[in-house]
């Protein structure tokens, strides 16, 4: 290709870390559910969807995107309680496909519903103030948006980390991944793990919506496309490993966006060859335990 | 016999729920004599462009009930039988079958999209049912899938691409890179772009493919940006064409170089909102805006906005009240319903039901027509309606289109 300069190639990798940011966030919140209660939520896709409904819908009523950041994980959080304590809860031990099928089906409802409440066409979405237009980053003029975007990925992803490393609920979430019934024993109760677990999964889902928004259109179906996309992700990263799934969000990000500047139209598969080859030198992903699935 | 008049009025019903539920018109289908007229209404009433196909059949619920207030034919009223096509060629083709064999529709308007018009056409040339579609497509014209049957109210890219290449490309310069959604209706944006531009002296440094219903167009950015064109062709519609629109904004592309669009719907920009299409100009079939200047258009807008609670029409569902308004004033003018005969009323129809004049040319059923340029609006908004500029109207002539031989029609 002619014209290919190092600031090119830059732009490209930095503009594939902020996509990658976004797939990050959301296989990070998909592997925890998986990790801990052994559910591939089939509904994060959803999550995201309704939380960059919500979220836009309180940042035109109020005004302001700080509100609607606090405001959004909140909401999606607490639907997440409502899903895993009444409709996730009674198919535990019934094996990986009941909870699959069960998240599946209520993406679709979640989808209708934003359907009828917002209608067809979605909601118009707004750049915060201060955060629009672009900012020289030494290589060229860059989005200051994205980088808020990596920024606020980065400090999430950090706040995760701390919560499950070096806190108590992280040991007790750590453990009830390694053997529940060992945790039950000692005395905690695991239901309630669980369910603040499954809260927090849709909460970063519901984020990571409010947070892309601006970057994208907001409408109903915006959560099909990056569901599977996330899946990618989680799987190249390994089932059940937030590292897996940080690390691999962002290289699905910059092989699709290294991909779209030599061979644009196979951008989409390049993210699904990298898969492929993951799995085929390393079966249980790049951070996975092998066996995961089982 | 029963059972089928259950089945039958229960999916009105659904069709009536999930499109029109605020039209009184459905109190007409509960009443509806054995001898109405029956219009097939394909169009995808979800997905990605549930936007549009929704206005599509608010306007030709207007179009049905001007007709039937004025008194039908002989005192035949007619009648819309809505479809969703699910944006899906096979369930195109299932359904307009369906209509044909089962509901026995008397014409077919309707689609929205290349591919299922195409599929739909497939089925009216083999039933020899008269089809006008209301979508964009250049090939329903070529002699390999037209028939006699069909007819073309939609602009098609070659008229609409053609008008904008002219506009843009002597104001704001010749080196023109495309962002193309890739499928047979972003090519042929394209094609028909370069065309036109070819007489302009216009040079492609690159057209860049994107996957159909790709969210995320930032990777195809930086590339695009240090090729440094004069003019940027978005070559995507709907969804694709709002968010391509917004990342292209946040990326500052705007500042180099200025960024226009074959179509430019009112749709996508209602949902893209100012910001993101601000400065984007397009060509579009029809713009409220025109009721300053002309009158059919006031008329129209006027009777949508009274039977829409004050909102205005939108270019596609202005296609869906046209495509109507031709099959209905041809059967008044045949003074029949016999296909043939409302045929060659349609081919010698003189026409002007919202837009000025028009008329479809005689080998290729064309509706010939204006393309209205128009450019987006961030400031100084009347309203929520108030999205447009209007630049410019490219009139009605058959020069800016294929001729006749280059489709392979005889004439």
């Amino acid at each position: 290709m002619t014209g290919l300069t190092f600031e090119l190639l830059c732009m490209q990798l930095l503009t594939g870390i902020a996509l990658g940011s976004i797939y990050a966030l959301l296989a990070l919140g998909l592997c925890l559910i998986f990790g801990m209660l052994n559910v591939v939520n089939f509904a994060h896709g959803a999550f995201f969807m309704v939380g960059a409904f919500i979220g836009v819908y309180f940042l035109g009523v109020t005004g302001n995107f700080w509100f609607s950041l606090l405001l959004t994980p909140l909401l999606t959080g607490c639907l997440g309680l409502l899903t895993e304590r009444f409709l996730v809860r009674p198919l535990y031990g019934r094996g990986l496909d009941y909870p699959l099928l069960l998240t599946f089906g209520l993406s679709y409802v979640l989808i209708e519903v934003m359907r009828i409440t917002f209608g067809i066409e979605g909601l118009p979405s707004i750049t915060p103030d201060g955060l629009g237009g672009s900012i020289n980053v030494g290589i060229g003029y860059f989005p200051k948006y994205r980088l808020f975007l990596i920024a606020a990925t980065a400090l999430i992803i950090l706040g995760v980390w701390f919560l499950i490393q070096k806190t108590r609920y992280g040991l007790i979430i750590k453990a009830g991944a390694a053997d529940q019934e060992i945790v039950k024993v000692l005395g905690v109760d695991i239901a309630k793990v669980w369910l603040l677990v499954f809260g927090l999964g849709c909460a970063i889902a519901g984020l990571s919506g409010i947070l892309a928004s601006p970057t994208r259109s907001v409408n109903p179906e915006m959560g099909v496309p990056i569901l599977a996309e996330s899946f990618v992700v989680t799987v190249v990263g390994g089932m059940g490993s937030p590292v897996g799934a940080v690390v691999a969000g962002l290289l699905v990000g910059v092989v699709y966006s290294m991909t779209s500047l030599f061979f644009p139209d196979l951008a989409e598969l390049s993210i699904f060859v990298l898969m492929a080859v993951v799995l085929l030198i390393r079966p249980q992903g790049l951070f996975g335990k092998a066996g995961a699935m089982g | 016999m029963k059972q089928k008049v259950t089945n039958q009025t229960r999916r009105k019903m659904l069709i009536g729920g999930a499109a029109a539920a605020s039209t009184p018109l459905w109190l007409n289908v509960a009443n509806a004599q054995a001898d109405t007229i029956k219009i097939g209404f394909p169009t995808p009433l979800t997905g990605p462009f549930s936007a549009e196909a929704q206005d599509q059949v608010k306007a030709a619920e207007l179009a049905i009930k001007e007709f039937n207030d004025a008194g039908g034919f002989n005192g035949r009223k007619a009648e819309l039988l809505v479809r969703d096509d699910k944006l899906n060629p096979g369930e195109a083709a299932t359904r307009t079958l369906e209509l044909i064999e089962k509901d026995k529709v008397n014409y077919l308007v309707g689609s929205l999209s290349a591919a299922t018009q195409l599929s739909i056409n497939a089925v009216c040339k083999e039933r020899k049912v008269l089809f006008n579609s209301i979508s964009q497509s250049d090939a329903i014209n070529e002699a390999k899938d037209w028939s006699v049957y069909t007819f073309h109210e939609s602009l098609n890219p070659t008229m609409t691409a053609g008008a904008v290449a002219r506009y843009s490309i002597p104001r704001y310069g010749k080196k023109i890179v495309f962002l193309t959604a890739d499928y047979a209706y972003g090519h042929e944006m394209v094609r028909a772009f370069e065309r036109a531009g070819k007489e302009l002296g216009a040079t492609t440094l690159a057209d860049i493919r994107h996957p159909l219903g790709a969210s995320d167009y930032s990777a195809f950015l930086p590339r695009i940006k240090a090729l440094n064109p004069d003019i940027l062709v978005l070559c995507n519609f709907g969804r694709d064409l709002v968010n391509a629109a917004k990342q292209c904004t946040d990326f500052g592309l705007k500042s180099s170089m200025k960024i226009v669009t074959p179509v430019l719907l009112y749709t996508a920009r209602l949902a893209g909102g100012p910001e993101a299409f601000e400065g984007i100009l397009g060509g579009t079939g029809y713009y409220w805006g025109l009721e300053d200047r002309i009158p059919t258009a006031k008329a129209f807008n006027d009777a949508f906005r009274k039977m829409y609670n004050g909102s205005v029409p939108s270019d596609y569902g202005a296609l869906g009240y046209a495509g109507i308004k031709s099959v209905l004033a041809s059967i008044k003018i045949a003074k029949s319903t016999e296909t043939m005969k409302v045929v060659s009323a349609m081919e010698n129809l003189k026409y002007d039901w919202y837009k000025g004049p028009e008329y479809y040319r005689k080998c290729d059923h064309q509706a010939v027509q204006t393309v209205i340029i128009v450019e987006s609006k961030s400031k100084n908004m009347k309203d929520k309606y108030d999205v447009f500029n209007i630049l410019t109207i490219e009139p009605t002539t058959e020069k800016n289109m294929r001729s006749c031989a280059e489709l392979g029609h005889k004439a």
